[in-house]
């Protein structure tokens, strides 16, 4: 079942005018920017079907801009949010494409700065929730129901482990889990679905967990 | 977990409980969460849409001018005449107004269940409660009833106009809206469930076609009318009229009609009214004069 909480559908408190094209998309946004870590220096925003074709009217652009500034979806400044970007030195671009994605509220996010670059696909599915179904280049299917860890990690044995060996120190039950990866040997990704939501001090031992290079964290 | 209205209607008789209450202690369940944090979450909720009512009666104009303006001409009319359709009726009506005019205005709102059709559940809740006369309790226990029929309609169809059109939406929130009323008079689960789907018949089929892409024209109106279906079927529910086709089967066909149903009107302000000589020269005159702010 996609929906699972009662505040799927009797909320979120958010920023009008729509649930899936504006706090949907902050939430695509701030999904893109707790992945990347810390405030990007570019975004390019890539529009696909209802997304594309009713953005501006939507404040689609303004509320993904928000989500990449932190914002969540019932923070006021979202109606503010180029204009702080841009004041904050962030290159922005939003681009409308024609191609016919799955799901019809479709947004690709690449996101960047001098160290580093991610690419994300979020769609928005309804009511303001969202799913994340690909990062930079690996697919997923992150519900966005729970709060979830996403942890890039070196292709090689002991991986796995050394993750959910600290989840287990803590006592946190794993929902779901997928592991994914472009060639053997290579980088992978690993999603960790868990039912409460992960504080720093556990993220922060990941982080520091052998074989992993990097984690994110999707909170409730 | 329950998958459909036959088993929520089900759990909650057989429990003796209100469908609200089946709705509280599954959110707990599946948060692993204590009554108390469940609850005042959504009393949050809560005071959130009553403010958002507050608002709008104040008078709100959104940035493109559409919309705004006419849940005071409501209220102000209400005061001088006697309505036809009645004083709740129209209370009703003017508070999803106001609750979609705040909306528009891209003001605070709790989506129920998403911000272009928020403006049923709380535009009933607060009219219903002047002649009801609940306890905060049963206004929090409202939104959880609410919110059940709602899990149902997204989890079997759709709650989203791009995936449904405007039955999707407005017609969900229409649905919740009634299923909450019935609980609040003092009706059974059962009579809930056939005032959802007495409501959500009468939305079946309607499209998605917001003027310009902008969550105003016509959503406002929409909600207005979902709100004053939701009333109505409420009273014929308890009344005893049910529904013959059963309200699981509603939500399927409501879902089949939203697959079937072009793009065009599924929330890309292609087709509909938005697609009319003066939907489309409203959005000129608004494109317009976003490029010159």
């Amino acid at each position: 079942m996609k929906y699972r909480s009662v505040f799927d559908i009797i909320g979120p408190v958010m920023i009008g005018p729509s649930s899936s094209h504006t706090a949907g998309a902050a939430r695509i946004g701030r999904a893109a920017r707790h992945l990347f870590g810390r405030e990007p220096k570019y975004a390019h925003v890539y529009f696909y079907g209802s997304f594309a074709e009713t953005y501006k009217g939507h404040g689609t652009d303004v509320a993904i801009i928000g989500g990449l500034l932190d914002y969540d979806t019932d923070d006021t400044r979202i109606r503010s949010s180029l204009e702080t970007a841009s004041n904050r030195g962030i290159d922005v671009n939003f681009y409308e494409e024609a191609a016919q994605t799955d799901h019809p509220n479709t947004a690709r996010i690449v996101i960047g700065d001098d160290d580093r670059e991610i690419e994300l696909v979020g769609i928005s599915i309804g009511g303001g929730k969202v799913e994340i179904t690909e990062l930079d280049g690996f697919e997923l299917r992150l519900s966005g129901s729970h709060p979830a860890i996403l942890l890039i990690h070196n292709d090689r044995y002991g991986a796995i482990a050394s993750a959910t060996t600290i989840l287990a120190s803590h006592e946190i039950n794993i929902g779901r889990m997928e592991v994914s990866r472009k060639a053997q040997g290579e980088q992978a990704l690993m999603v960790i679905e868990v039912d409460q939501n992960i504080e720093d001090y556990v993220l922060n031992e990941l982080e520091r967990a052998d074989h992993i290079t990097q984690v994110a964290r999707i909170s409730d | 977990m329950f998958k459909n209205a036959a088993e929520l209607v089900e759990l909650a008789e057989k429990g003796n409980i209100p469908i609200s209450e089946v709705m509280i202690r599954q959110e707990m369940e599946v948060k692993q969460v204590t009554r108390e944090q469940v609850y005042t979450q959504m009393e949050r909720n809560l005071d959130v849409m009553e403010k958002a009512v507050e608002d709008g009666l104040k008078g709100v104009k959104s940035h493109s001018g559409l919309t705004g303006g006419d849940a005071v001409l409501i209220q102000t009319y209400m005061k001088n005449h006697k309505p036809l359709s009645g004083h709740l009726l129209m209370d009703a009506v003017s508070k999803a107004v106001a609750t979609n005019e705040v909306n528009a205005a891209m003001g605070t709102i709790c989506a129920t269940p998403t911000a272009g059709s928020a403006g049923c559940v709380p535009g009933t809740l607060f009219a219903v409660k002047n002649q009801l006369n609940p306890t905060r309790d049963q206004m929090v226990r409202y939104l959880f009833t609410s919110g059940a029929f709602g899990f149902i309609v997204a989890n079997n169809a759709s709650i989203s106009g791009a995936a449904g059109g405007c039955q999707a939406e407005v017609g969900s929130a229409a649905g919740m809206a009634a299923a909450a009323i019935v609980e609040m008079a003092g009706g059974s689960p059962s009579q809930s469930a056939e005032a959802m789907a007495i409501t959500l018949k009468n939305m079946i089929g309607l499209i998605c076609d917001p003027v310009a892409g902008l969550v105003e024209v016509p959503c406002v109106k929409r909600n207005a009318m979902g709100a004053s279906n939701a009333v109505v079927a409420a009273d014929m529910a308890l009344a005893g009229v049910t529904s013959r086709i059963p309200c699981d089967e509603v939500i399927d066909t409501m879902y089949k009609v939203g697959q079937r149903m072009p793009t065009d009107f599924r929330e890309t302000a292609k087709g509909g009214l938005a697609a009319t000589a003066t939907g489309k020269k409203l959005e000129a005159q608004v494109y317009g004069n976003v490029q010159k702010s």
